[in-house]
């Protein structure tokens, strides 16, 4: 055993206040005394229910859009029709809605606004963490290149029928995304994982899975094919089942919950590498283990709806602007405002032009752009 | 703590930075860590901090070998500041002194009251509680310097290694810090340009010249002539000043460039060449 120096000497002696419940040996009782223990370091600071209120606001915001967007439609099924529906799925005594109205609320919006909120979240998150991975305020989780490599394999699947039976379009995205993830770790194995070699080497996988992409579709995809194939580049939620909700509702969550538990060491990292480990912060597995979780989020979200642009870089930069840039209260609120986010934009894509339906990604970047600049604006950085 | 090295050495693609240092630091001892620009003074200290492996040689706090320690281990023993770092953080100075009690959270749980009065009693100490709530990016260089230092104080840690810590100083503040730091009452090792302001605080001084420690003792016997003439490449005067302690004045640079003098006639033709109202200059 390490001779522990506590026993030689206390350690830096603060003047702290004297009811507070400390280990003996790590203050001066003396120097006790100067500041209250409980109060507020900075002056006006919400206290901790207030705190706490306000999340639950903003988590009740998400509820409510989910049940609004559920709602509209094409076909207009009424809030009695919802709860008829939801009623009797869930086994209550209520009146059964007509078959068409429960198989377009329970088969298809249920589960397409459920994953909006998925994917939503979890864009987002993963964006703020790699703006602080890689202390670039443009990153957002398409860096890595995952879905470039989503794309080439989902392309390989549905033009050249490469094992389109045993993956499908989804299978044959996440395993393109997995794999450029495998590529993009294969060539930063041996560095320390600094922020500009993680976005170069992301640039450079995407780049290529993107020419990739570019090749398959121009040597053998006839028009209907290119223009299925586009649909799904932009990023809709309209392929969204039970099935991809379940994988998702499982895998996001517990990213989410992953990425949150770093959130003390992503603060440190805008210190830069000495700084934050000399807090004890193993710097390159959290490094690490923070690619692959924000690779794996975006590899499911992208699987299923493809790359839906702006969400991942525009909701942590707004909602930063509204609460913060502290992680531990940054991710959380950056989940909620990018699952709200993604069901309203969906929602506008299901009825603006319709019966026609817009991808997500389009209206994503239409409403994004506007919103992006006024937050830049409000923040007098442009 | 007592910090202690056996033949550290440290290179970086290939090239020795640190060779075959080997020093003493006792317990509540202020040292001075002095050497030219590329000398080894921050790859020392990082690697007394355990931020660097070095390739031979060992590192021991209070007689313990730290090469196999976590992180997080290393953090609750000793605190590392270094110049300039994070100038692109928009965290609450608040928050950034709190990224001090890392070492001693877990990831559950957020700030606790002996966090939230250790933060605020760092703050009060180097004389931020003012600008608690203010973000990072308005901070001026030397307000960074000193929330560095509470951030390191919050670690309330039993050695403190610093990394030119009075940079974007006024004289004033470079005086408050170098007290501070040797009121902590702890192990400081602190890397200096300033010879006058090392001389004056720390109890013992460290020469270190292309990577190795050349003297190590109390300020008079470090500082002399012929060393500042020849790891330093000055022509200096030393004089003994009112508090007993070396003073140093600088009569110019050894060797190589010419007199400032024959520099400025040199150039003053061409300064006025270029200054003819013709081309507009104001």
């Amino acid at each position: 055993m390490a001779a522990d120096p506590a026993a030689h000497r206390a350690p830096v002696d603060l003047p702290l206040p004297a009811d507070l419940p400390l280990p003996v040996d790590l203050l001066l009782p003396a120097a006790r005394g100067h500041v209250a223990a409980g109060e507020p370091v900075v002056a006006g600071e919400r206290s901790a229910p207030a705190r706490a209120a306000l999340f639950l606001l903003a988590a009740a915001v998400l509820a409510g859009s989910l049940a609004a967007a559920v709602r509209i439609g094409t076909a207009d099924v009424g809030w009695a029709g919802l709860a008829r529906v939801l009623g009797a799925r869930l086994g209550l005594d209520v009146t059964p809605p007509p078959p068409l109205v429960d198989s377009l609320v329970w088969d298809l919006r249920l589960p397409r606004v459920l994953m909006a909120a998925l994917v939503g979240a979890s864009l987002a998150v993963c964006g703020a963490v790699l703006q602080a991975v890689t202390r670039n305020a443009l990153a957002d989780p398409y860096l890595l290149g995952v879905s470039s490599g989503a794309s080439a394999g989902a392309v390989t699947v549905v033009v050249l029928g490469v094992g389109a039976s045993a993956l499908g379009v989804t299978g044959g995205a996440l395993a393109g995304a997995l794999l450029a993830f495998g590529l993009l770790l294969l060539l930063l194995r041996r560095t320390g994982l600094d922020s500009t070699r993680i976005v170069l080497t992301g640039v450079v996988v995407g780049q290529l899975f993107t020419a990739l992409t570019s090749l398959v579709l121009m040597a053998s995809a006839d028009a209907d094919t290119t223009r299925a194939v586009t649909h799904w580049l932009l990023g809709s939620m309209a392929p969204a089942r039970w099935d991809t909700v379940a994988a998702c509702a499982v895998v996001t969550p517990l990213g989410l919950l992953v990425a949150w538990l770093c959130s003390n060491a992503l603060d440190g990292l805008a210190f830069g590498t000495d700084t934050a480990a000399s807090l004890g912060i193993g710097v390159r597995r959290t490094r690490l283990l923070l690619l692959v979780v924000t690779a794996v989020l975006t590899a499911v979200a992208v699987a299923t709806v493809g790359a839906i642009g702006f969400v991942g870089l525009i909701v942590p930069h707004g909602v930063r602007f509204l609460v913060g840039p502290s992680h531990r209260v940054l991710l959380p609120y950056a989940a909620l405002a990018g699952a709200v986010f993604l069901v309203w934009t969906d929602a506008v894509a299901r009825v603006a032009f319709a019966p026609r339906e817009i991808p997500v990604g389009v209206i994503t970047a239409l409403l994004g752009v506007p919103l992006f600049l006024l937050v830049l604006r409000r923040r007098g950085e442009l | 703590m007592r910090i202690t090295a056996e033949g550290l050495s440290w290179s970086v693609a290939g090239t020795p930075v640190v060779r075959g240092v080997s020093l003493d630091i006792a317990p509540g001892e202020t040292v001075g860590l002095l050497g030219p620009n590329g000398s080894g003074k921050s790859s020392l200290l990082r690697c007394l901090a355990g931020l660097r492996t070095p390739d031979a040689g060992t590192v021991r706090y209070d007689g313990a070998c730290v090469r196999d320690w976590s992180a997080r281990r290393i953090a609750r023993h000793v605190a590392f500041a270094e110049q300039d770092a994070g100038a692109d953080s928009d965290l609450r100075v608040a928050d950034v002194v709190g990224l001090g009690r890392t070492p001693f959270r877990d990831r559950w749980r957020g700030p606790d009251a002996t966090d939230r009065a250790v933060v605020a009693a760092a703050l009060e100490r180097v004389g931020l509680t003012a600008l608690a709530g203010r973000s990072w990016k308005a901070l001026s260089g030397g307000e960074r310097q000193r929330a560095h230092l509470a951030r390191a104080l919050a670690q309330q840690p039993y050695a403190l290694l610093l990394d030119e810590p009075t940079n974007h100083l006024d004289v004033r503040h470079q005086l408050e810090l170098m007290e501070l730091l040797t009121d902590t009452g702890q192990t400081v090792l602190v890397a200096l340009h300033d010879l006058s302001l090392a001389a004056r605080y720390c109890d013992r001084l460290l020469l270190l010249h292309h990577g190795r420690l050349v003297a190590a003792g109390p300020p008079a016997a470090v500082l002399t002539r012929e060393r500042l003439a020849e790891v330093f490449e000055v022509d200096a005067d030393l004089a003994t000043d009112a508090l007993g302690r070396p003073a140093v004045t600088y009569r110019g640079p050894l060797g190589g460039s010419p007199p400032r003098h024959a520099a400025l006639t040199a150039f003053t033709p061409r300064l006025i060449h270029h200054s003819t109202p013709h081309e507009g200059t104001p």
